[in-house]
């Protein structure tokens, strides 16, 4: 939030979110009709932009302005891992850097996980 | 059967066939998918931000980072629970990027992995095409958040 404690910095806070998640859709999706890239070699890019934008600093000042915009697209996913690992490195030492990115994830993907297994129990594939 | 003839009709064929595959496929220009992208993607951050406002005010004592993380949690099970009911694949066919670039879209990789490969087993089939699509995003994302915490451990220790 770039006003916090205003209620059109909070409305903005809204604007900003959709602008930024949007235009970053906009242009996945213009890679995607412009060159011959995947959705998942996309999604690396992106997955990478991001720990790499964490790595020199650059994610926090992004991500207030933003806020969701940034964070709920693959590079906040990308940018969780990374301080996960630098945060975990610079408390345990070199080997917490092979484990923090995972444990600062594994909220998400473990819901991913489970959620998943029990709809597959519960549901079948829809045919297309 | 002389090969003329055989090369002619295959020719006359595929020629048929293009045709029939240009007369189907939808022609959505570049601009038009870019915005639904746009639409779609801006609208799942849009109800991230909700969700993590709403969180953040029902519980003032979480961290930033807690908050991100329930957020994303409700984000992945709706987007889960959607694709099991079906209601994911209506967004996906609009939204393209806009579908898959949110975490939800990793949320719906992973389920119809599990859903499509529920026929071989839960073992076989589920269990082990889990990642199968997700995987890069996962493997990649684990190695190279490695190498940022080593590189930024390394910085630490010569710049103290």
């Amino acid at each position: 939030m770039i006003f916090p404690e205003t209620w059109w910095g909070f409305l903005l806070s809204y604007l900003t979110a959709f602008a930024g998640g949007g235009l970053l859709c906009a242009g996945a999706q213009l890679l995607i009709v412009k060159t011959n890239l995947t959705p998942a070699r996309i999604l690396v890019i992106f997955l990478i932009t991001g720990i790499f934008l964490q790595t020199v600093g650059a994610y926090e000042p992004i991500n207030s302005v933003f806020g969701a915009g940034i964070s709920v697209p693959i590079v906040g996913f990308g940018a969780a891992l990374a301080k996960g690992a630098i945060t975990y490195a610079e408390q345990y030492g070199i080997l917490g850097a092979f484990a923090g990115g995972l444990i600062q994830t594994a909220f998400g993907i473990g819901a991913a996980v489970v959620a998943s297994y029990i709809v597959t129990l519960i549901f079948n594939a829809k045919a297309k | 059967m002389s090969e003329e003839w055989k090369s002619e009709g295959v020719i006359r064929r595929n020629d048929r066939y293009s045709k029939y595959v240009k007369a189907i496929t939808p022609r959505t220009g570049m601009f038009t998918s870019m915005m639904k992208a746009f639409a779609i993607g801006g609208l799942t951050c849009l109800i991230g931000e909700g969700i993590g406002d709403i969180i953040s005010l029902s519980f003032p004592d979480l961290s930033t980072d807690m908050v991100g993380a329930y957020t994303s949690m409700i984000l992945v099970t709706v987007a889960i629970l959607f694709t099991g009911l079906g209601f994911y694949d209506v967004i996906a066919r609009h939204g393209g990027a806009g579908s898959f670039l949110p975490i939800t879209g990793f949320a719906n990789a992973m389920s119809s992995a599990a859903l499509e490969f529920k026929s071989e087993g839960l073992i076989f089939g589920t269990s082990s095409k889990l990642f199968n699509v997700v995987g890069p995003v996962v493997v990649n994302g684990v190695v190279w958040s490695t190498l940022a915490g080593i590189i930024r451990y390394l910085i630490m220790l010569f710049t103290v």
